[in-house]
């Protein structure tokens, strides 16, 4: 199986750009995470919009010097904690807003 | 603290990035607190359309935490529209409020829109003492109210009870309460003056004996007590860098009106929003500039102070009582309770026999006719974790 994988941000966070990394505090929770600069491209790509495997090989490969197999494997690793933690959205198809908003995942 | 939060906080200083914002929708309320600081009038606050301008300012120049306070906040009919755009500029939001407007809907509407948390004013457990400092019979039960259904929606609230004469034996019935609401709780021994100037209000402030048994209480203080009120060693040569505290360096307060200040405590005219962009007064205010530039070292009392180290010194009071580079009385009075060493301004005072609140008021030069204020700071830690 070789599905497209969607990531979108979800919307019960608050987070902000702080030089070369991010700041994300979940709404639900109040804890504070920090993204450094490669988890911060792929959080500001993260549109629910654009696979994943799209945002590893526009905005990673191209810009930090790794394999293209070992980007998309560290994203994955990546996206499937934020995910856990409710910082974002993952799906095997286009995101929605409104599943954005109630933090669903599926 | 977290040590995540004092990492980002750190790199905010260093990259000049204001990492926390107070902003005051209006000075209008409901309640009428007789240790208010506030001047309830409107003076000709900020339209909705000045505000969702301001916040996608203070989003672009990095501001993360925003505390949305008043007044009374819901006294705006724009609030949650206000409140709605704030988190779609993916804020950090902590909101200020007595709570007597939050019914059901509005509680529903701040836990839809993840307000990270709800600071509410609780003076005392007895309604007949807090309702008697709201001056608005039936304002405790409705504050009370208003918590049980924002925690019924999971939504983290904390209490705030500010100590005064009137309500001096009453801070331990608030933390019960709190407790049995589910409810942090933060407390606060300090009455600031008015923001005309007026320092009658400072009377209501509570004797030495009282605050001396509030940092002797482990319940309200977070750290060893021993080590908090421990006699201080004195400032070294390697504390004279030491900055006093956020104000102007990663945090700043704007007011109904759009004026600026380094803090809401802090009533130095910095900026108006009005007339010139957040970032810009931000960056190149000579007032903040100035304000940035002072350390420990830079303080000809307290830096030879034995408290210098270890002091609460509020640069905002000490503008306040005339100097920003001076010491502030209150935190004086606040170190002698807490160690039992007077500070070098305390000997000073005592030795020219000066009255309680006799310090010569500096005239403030405000950019709007009436917004000079000021707040008061509370006894909290910061609920953030890594």
């Amino acid at each position: 199986m070789n599905s497209k994988r969607y990531v979108a941000r979800s919307t019960a966070i608050a987070a902000r750009v702080l030089g070369d990394e991010t700041m994300v505090m979940s709404a639900v929770s109040s804890t504070l995470f920090t993204l450094d600069e490669v988890a911060t491209v792929i959080w500001e790509s993260a549109d629910g919009v654009t696979p994943l495997e799209d945002i590893v090989a526009d905005k990673i490969c191209t810009k930090f010097d790794v394999a293209p197999e070992v980007a998309l494997r560290d994203a994955e690793k990546l996206v499937e904690g934020l995910a856990e933690h409710g910082l974002v959205v993952l799906a095997d198809k286009p995101i929605t807003e409104s599943k954005i908003s109630h933090g669903e995942n599926r | 603290m977290s040590d995540l939060f004092q990492e980002m906080t750190a790199k905010a200083l260093q990259l000049n990035i204001p990492l926390s914002a107070h902003l005051d929708l209006t000075y209008r309320c409901n309640e009428r607190c007789v240790h208010c600081y506030l001047d309830h009038h409107d003076h000709g606050e900020m339209t909705t359309a000045e505000i969702k301008d301001l916040l996608d300012q203070m989003a672009e120049a990095g501001v993360f935490y925003l505390t949305i306070s008043g007044g009374e906040i819901m006294m705006r009919r724009d609030f949650f529209e206000i409140l709605e755009h704030a988190r779609l500029r993916t804020f950090c939001i902590k909101l200020k409020t007595n709570g007597i407007l939050i019914r059901k809907q509005e509680a529903d509407r701040i836990k839809a829109l993840g307000v990270e948390s709800v600071q509410v004013s609780i003076y005392s457990h007895i309604p007949e003492v807090h309702d008697a400092i709201t001056k608005l019979p039936g304002s405790l039960e409705q504050s009370i109210e208003a918590i049980r259904r924002l925690r019924a929606h999971g939504i983290q609230v904390t209490i705030a009870n500010v100590l005064m004469v009137q309500n001096v034996r009453d801070y331990e019935g608030v933390r019960a309460l709190a407790a049995e609401l589910d409810a942090k709780f933060t407390m606060d021994p300090t009455i600031t003056p008015m923001m005309d100037g007026g320092r009658d209000v400072l009377d209501l402030n509570v004797d030495e004996k009282t605050l001396r048994d509030v940092f002797r209480n482990q319940s309200l203080v977070m750290e060893d007590i021993e080590e908090v009120c421990a006699p201080p060693l004195g400032p070294g040569e390697e504390d004279m860098d030491q900055l006093p505290c956020s104000a102007g360096h990663t945090a700043c307060y704007v007011s109904p009106y759009g004026d600026v200040y380094p803090c809401v405590q802090f009533p130095l005219p910095s900026g108006n929003v009005r007339h010139t962009k957040f970032a810009d007064i931000w960056r190149d205010s000579p007032q903040l500039n100035e304000v940035r530039a002072i350390t420990l070292g830079d303080l000809p009392s307290c830096s030879k102070c034995t408290h210098g180290a270890t002091c609460s010194r509020c640069p905002g009071l000490a503008y306040m009582e005339g100097n920003m580079r001076g010491p502030s009385y209150q935190d004086c009075e606040k170190s002698f309770a807490r160690t039992g060493i007077p500070s070098e301004n305390l000997k000073a005072r005592k030795a020219t026999s000066l009255p309680r609140h006799s310090v010569q008021l500096v005239q403030i030069q405000g950019l709007q006719p009436a917004p000079r204020t000021m707040t008061n700071q509370v006894l909290e830690s910061t609920q953030v974790s890594a």
